[in-house]
């Protein structure tokens, strides 16, 4: 899952009490575990809540194949590339179902798109970092799907069908593409000195921002709270993070690699590890702009879009000639 | 060594590779979502069709090398693809009516060679018309609805089919290469071709509202390595970089 920092209502969990009655009943359809559908009525708030957090998702499904696309047309073998190429094609297509499953709740993905280009609406921090070597490639998969995954999986229980749905099926893609990422990184922890350096500098690089992509703490976040009583949210930030450096840091033991945290350290007595904090400093100049590749990936995806917009026109211009024909007929 | 059944696969298999290549690099910057999604679905049949061509390249050849060590470790002159496939992308239109260009072409060979005397040439043909029956279809639409689309749109694949169409006649060059495969039943004579696809791309372009150039003036000299575009050669280093770089290494 890549979306940081949705924000809710902003008014904290609505008491039940100040409820109207068709909040009460949406509520305790959510509390029953039944899933809410596109033509059911919802409050405003769960609404908007859920078409940032879509959105936000998409996105960085989309500004996400800039990264990786960075390296297709040097992928080593001609496996890796095909492998590659499935991945980013499976990631297109990822925000395209995300992208529909928002528009159920009645945006527009050209609203979305022109949102995201001006810098109304945000993608995850984490594709705002190059990818410098090879290994950086096996590192987003290994890491940054790693960390999707662990929010994505219990959102497939989340309260709003459509976006159920599409979790269950990226789910299934994206633990696919986590375990191809770690294949990258056997291959070149086990190969010439070269190739373990590669290695060991991507974790360098991604594992500070892999932990950033959990967002800050929010156990006092007062939006959170709403999106958890709501269910489009399931567990808090450290909750998740923690679970992720717990399965990742052996993972990188089994590799032979360097997590770069010298306080990392097992804790008998909670039964997880320890870890240092990532720069949250760096984490909010990164939302801000700031980031080492904000610019370009921003400036990529608009470049995109003014391109293609004679392209878009133009079968558009077509379909609408075809049925005035066939009208005509 | 089958000197003539190595050269026909390379032809095969270098096509694919290197318009393979050109289409990945439109990752995640085509004009809409659904254009990345068939970008990269294209490319990525168009990489599996090369780990075949230039697999049974090597099979034949019996040196060890493998699809790899051809695609990665060969230098332009001894690269077989067409200059058509060679031509950098441009704009969308372009992509597309190179694409289109190339999978007219491929269709048609490709089912030619479901017939094939070879059972190994044969298999690969099966498996690949599939693909190339659907990336015909989507690259045709397109084409059409691009030429038949806004004035702007219409003028720019007239641009992109008057820059491409010099490169078509390359497709259906005839050498003692192409005679000794046809005269032994494993693909047909690539001028032989010349007639159906003329046909299949005419019909396409009515539709489209665009106009064939009157000349059939070609370039050649990249399906025989002679004189390839100086494309090629870029192409190449940033492809085969890696495993220059790190030639011991396993990726």
């Amino acid at each position: 899952m890549y979306a940081q920092m949705v924000k809710s209502t902003g008014q904290g969990v609505k008491p039940r009490e100040e409820m109207s009655e068709e909040e009460r009943h949406f509520q305790d359809r959510v509390d029953a575990g039944e899933k809410i559908e596109p033509k059911d009525w919802m409050p405003e708030g769960y609404r908007k809540t859920l078409i940032r957090q879509i959105a936000q998702h998409a996105h960085s499904e989309v500004v996400g194949q800039l990264p990786e696309g960075n390296w297709i047309t040097r992928a080593p073998t001609l496996e890796r590339k095909a492998i590659l190429l499935a991945k980013v094609q499976d990631e297109a297509g990822h925000g395209l179902y995300l992208y529909c499953a928002a528009e159920t709740l009645g945006v527009s993905r050209d609203d979305l798109t022109e949102a995201l280009l001006s810098g109304k609406m945000k993608y995850s921090s984490i594709f705002n970092y190059p990818t410098l070597n090879w290994a950086d490639i096996g590192a987003v998969g290994w890491l940054v799907d790693g960390a999707a995954i662990m929010n994505q999986v219990p959102l497939q229980r989340t309260s709003f069908g459509p976006y159920s749905r599409a979790m269950i099926r990226i789910c299934k893609e994206e633990s696919f593409h986590q375990r191809q990422g770690y294949d990258i990184m056997m291959k070149m922890a086990q190969g010439t000195p070269e190739q373990k350096r590669m290695a060991q500098e991507a974790i360098n690089r991604f594992w500070y921002p892999s932990l950033m992509m959990f967002g800050p703490s929010d156990k006092d976040s007062v939006h959170s709270a709403q999106s958890m009583a709501w269910k489009i949210k399931i567990n808090t930030n450290d909750e998740l993070r923690q679970k992720f450096v717990d399965q990742t840091v052996p993972q990188a033991e089994y590799l032979g690699l360097t997590v770069p945290d010298p306080d990392l350290k097992w804790n008998e007595e909670t039964g997880h590890y320890d870890f240092s904090e990532p720069d949250w400093a760096e984490f909010y100049e990164v939302l801000k702009g700031n980031g080492p590749c904000n610019t370009e990936r921003l400036e990529a995806r608009r470049k995109a879009w003014e391109d293609g917009a004679w392209v878009r026109d133009g079968l558009m211009a077509h379909a609408e000639k075809r049925a005035a024909r066939t009208a005509a007929q | 060594m089958d000197e003539a059944l190595f050269e026909f696969c390379l032809r095969m298999g270098d096509n694919t590779l290197v318009l393979g290549h050109r289409v990945s690099e439109w990752c995640g910057h085509a004009p809409v979502l659904e254009e990345d999604i068939a970008l990269a679905n294209t490319a990525l049949d168009l990489i599996g069709q090369t780990q075949f061509w230039l697999g049974l390249a090597g099979e034949v050849e019996g040196k060890g090398r493998d699809a790899d060590a051809l695609a990665f470790r060969r230098d332009a002159w001894d690269f077989r693809s067409v200059l058509l496939v060679e031509q950098p992308n441009g704009d969308f239109g372009q992509t597309i009516m190179r694409q289109f260009l190339f999978d007219a072409w491929q269709s048609i060979i490709l089912d030619r060679l479901k017939g094939s005397s070879d059972d190994r040439v044969k298999a690969i043909a099966e498996k690949a018309s599939k693909e190339v029956a659907y990336h015909f279809e989507r690259s045709r639409d397109t084409v059409v609805g691009l030429g038949d689309g806004t004035a702007e749109s219409h003028a720019r694949m007239q641009a992109a089919l008057d820059k491409l169409y010099p490169y078509v006649g390359e497709l259906f060059g005839a050498d003692a290469t192409d005679r000794e495969i046809a005269e032994r039943g494993i693909a047909p004579l690539p001028a032989d071709l010349r007639e159906a696809y003329d046909a299949l791309i005419a019909e396409a372009m009515v539709e489209a509202t665009l106009t064939l150039p009157d000349s059939r003036w070609t370039h050649t000299g990249g399906r025989d390595g002679s004189r390839h575009s100086e494309h090629l050669g870029h192409l190449l280093t940033e492809m085969q970089w890696l495993q220059r770089a790190y030639p011991d290494a396993r990726w």
